[in-house]
């Protein structure tokens, strides 16, 4: 059982006009077997949360908290996040050219699990694993990210967290640019990985069709810089129909 | 042979276009007609394939092959009674790289020549590896016959006091190609002139490089094609990285494209990478059209700074920033490196890279 908790969370970024807040005091807590969803209009500060989180040097954290486990994870380098059980399904993957998926996917296992994996076994995992995202193996020969259509982009990000597996998993809109297929696809891999590592997770979404297969227990409602509302999946759905007026202008 | 001083031409002083990026103090005297320049025979071939010969001729039966400008390799042409000569018989398919190797270990200016003859439809690939430290010019011409593909890499892994000043010129006849890879990842002072001339339609250069320069290093390479005939191709891709404040590369790109040039298809690129804030790189691609009947012709260079987003990508999923760092780099060189096709030989490159990255904290 592991718990993620943020508490008075404020982020600036550095902007050529100075300083400028993005985060305003984020409080929330995901523990372990959870489905968060956060919803809320474009440059409300939903991937500066999840960046935050991760440790991406752009953003400076003010004030406020983030633990896992009671540990501080502010305190931590950005590969010790991932090493103690954060993973960021990134709203836009980087592409590393040169660096192939399966280098970058052994690199990463070895580094998270602490020891490299059986070479006897490695091969077959990565391949079962590919094959459940319904991912063509020659992707394994590609390099990381470069030339992969959007959908692709997140399959991958699936895939890394099918095989690093987190306890913590933050995805910031996973869902965007996947086709009905692979929207079905990729969230049955959120489920399994779910299911098998008791996953905590986080949700960032704007549409509430990936919450049809994915089941929130909490939506909250993210807007200038925090988080407004909260309510169950029945907010998701009020959400849809009403947009974020009412909180925006608030 | 003692190097006769009546030569009439300039020495230079560092003010001429040529030589205004390199740093003629660190040059070992090279350039200077005051200081002796010793003849010596260095390089040596390890196993010799067959369809292949080596021999040491006297160099007034091997003149040199090609015009030039360049004011020491005029010492060197005035100064070598020998030329190492390596003959690829016509029709030979030399499946095996020819490996060559020079290694040396003494401070005393000595000078080389060698010309490469590749005989009509011959397939070769040449490896010259150079180590150690000395001072140390050199001449190295190639002449490929029609049909004829010569694969030519050079390592300069040359330790950190070495001063190697060279010029290789490819002469490319009717329908060869010619693919050479400069890899320079050693020494003090290092300035490479990767030049080609075409005889004949068809032929073609793909011309490589790598570069990585740590403090204390001045590394120049200036390329120059030069496309007299029609219907011939070139391809230049040079990448470099630095990584310290006193890293200095330099990159020329003179592509000269005459009026006889009809059809000429190029295109160069050279790519830097500065992993510390005082690391410079000079790069200047130059395109001279004399003829308005080209297939292609282009030219790209960029320098930036280490990609921060890649390196948060990788550490994100727990891979920690020294390692991040080298999975990066071994991936803006791999495009490169892995052309060579040679496993022993890219290994050995990726791994200095590797060393020369870890000698500076970026
Ligand atoms: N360097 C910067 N300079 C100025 N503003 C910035 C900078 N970086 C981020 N911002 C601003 O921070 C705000 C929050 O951005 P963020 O990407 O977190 O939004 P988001 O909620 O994820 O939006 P979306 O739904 O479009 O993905 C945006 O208004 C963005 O323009
Ligand atoms: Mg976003």
């Amino acid at each position: 059982m592991s718990t993620l908790e943020i508490k008075g969370l404020r982020v600036s970024v550095v902007t050529e006009e100075g300083s400028k807040e993005i985060l305003r005091g984020v409080d929330l807590t995901i523990n372990s077997g959870e489905v968060h969803a956060i919803m809320g209009p474009n440059g409300s500060g939903k991937s500066t949360l999840a960046y935050s989180i991760a440790g991406h040097p752009k953003y400076t954290i003010t004030s406020g908290s983030v633990t896992l486990d009671g540990a501080d994870v502010l305190e931590m380098t950005v590969d010790e996040r991932a090493k103690a059980g954060l993973f960021l399904a990134m709203q836009y993957p980087v592409e590393v050219p040169g660096v192939s998926v399966s280098n970058f996917l052994r690199t990463a296992v070895t580094a998270v699990r602490g020891e490299a994996p059986k070479v006897r076994t490695w091969v077959g995992e990565v391949k079962e694993a590919m094959s459940a995202l319904s991912m063509d193996p020659a992707f394994a020969e590609r390099n990381v990210n470069e030339g992969f259509s959007g959908g692709e982009k997140k399959r991958h990000e699936i895939l890394q967290m099918e095989l690093l597996k987190p306890k913590i998993a933050i995805l910031d809109e996973t869902d965007s640019g996947l086709d009905v297929d692979a929207l079905r696809i990729v969230s049955e891999g959120v489920n399994r990985v779910k299911e098998n590592q008791n996953l905590g997770i986080m949700l960032i979404t704007h549409y509430t069709r990936i919450l049809r297969y994915i089941k929130p227990d909490f939506v909250h409602v993210f807007a200038g810089g925090r988080i407004v509302e909260e309510g169950g999946p029945e907010l998701a759905t009020k959400l849809e129909e009403n947009g974020y007026a009412e909180y925006v202008t608030a | 042979m003692s190097l006769a001083t009546t030569t009439n031409y300039l020495t230079p002083t560092g003010r001429e276009e040529p030589w205004r990026f390199t740093p003629l103090n660190r040059i070992g005297g090279l350039h200077d007609p005051s200081v002796e320049l010793h003849d010596r025979i260095s390089l040596e071939p390890s196993d010799i394939p067959a369809g292949v010969t080596i021999t040491v001729e006297d160099a007034l039966a091997f003149p040199p092959l090609s015009a030039n400008e360049d004011q020491v390799v005029t010492r060197i042409r005035e100064g070598v009674s020998k030329v190492l000569v390596v003959t690829i018989a016509t029709n030979a398919e030399v499946a095996l790289p020819i490996f060559l190797v020079r290694t040396i270990l003494d401070m005393n200016p000595e000078i080389s020549r060698v010309q490469v003859k590749a005989g009509v439809n011959s397939h070769a690939t040449l490896v010259i590896s150079n180590s150690g430290d000395g001072i140390f010019a050199e001449e190295i011409e190639l002449n490929l016959a029609a049909g004829s593909n010569v694969r030519f890499i050079t390592l300069q892994e040359w330790g950190s006091k070495a001063v190697h000043v060279a010029r290789h010129h490819a002469i490319i006849a009717k329908d060869a190609t010619f693919t050479s890879f400069v890899v320079t990842v050693g020494g003090s002072l290092v300035r490479l002139l990767p030049t080609v001339e075409y005889t004949g339609p068809g032929s073609s250069a793909e011309l490589f490089g790598l570069y990585f320069a740590t403090d204390g290093q001045h590394l120049e390479h200036r390329v120059h094609v030069e496309h007299g005939v029609p219907g011939a191709k070139s391809r230049v891709n040079y990448k470099g990285a630095l990584n310290g404040d006193s890293a200095r590369t330099v990159w020329i790109g003179d592509v000269f494209i005459k009026a006889a040039a009809q059809g000429t298809d190029t295109y160069e690129l050279n790519r830097n990478l500065l992993l510390s804030d005082g690391a410079r790189a000079d790069s200047v691609p130059n395109l001279e059209i004399d003829t308005g009947d080209i297939v292609g012709a282009g030219h790209a260079s960029t320098t930036g700074r280490f990609d921060d987003e890649q390196l948060f990508y990788l550490m994100s999923r727990g891979i920690p920033s020294e390692e991040a760092r080298r999975l990066v780099i071994r991936g803006f060189f791999s495009e490169i490196v892995s052309k060579l096709n040679l496993d022993e030989v890219e290994e050995r490159i990726m791994a200095r890279i590797d060393n020369e990255l870890a000698t500076v904290k970026i």
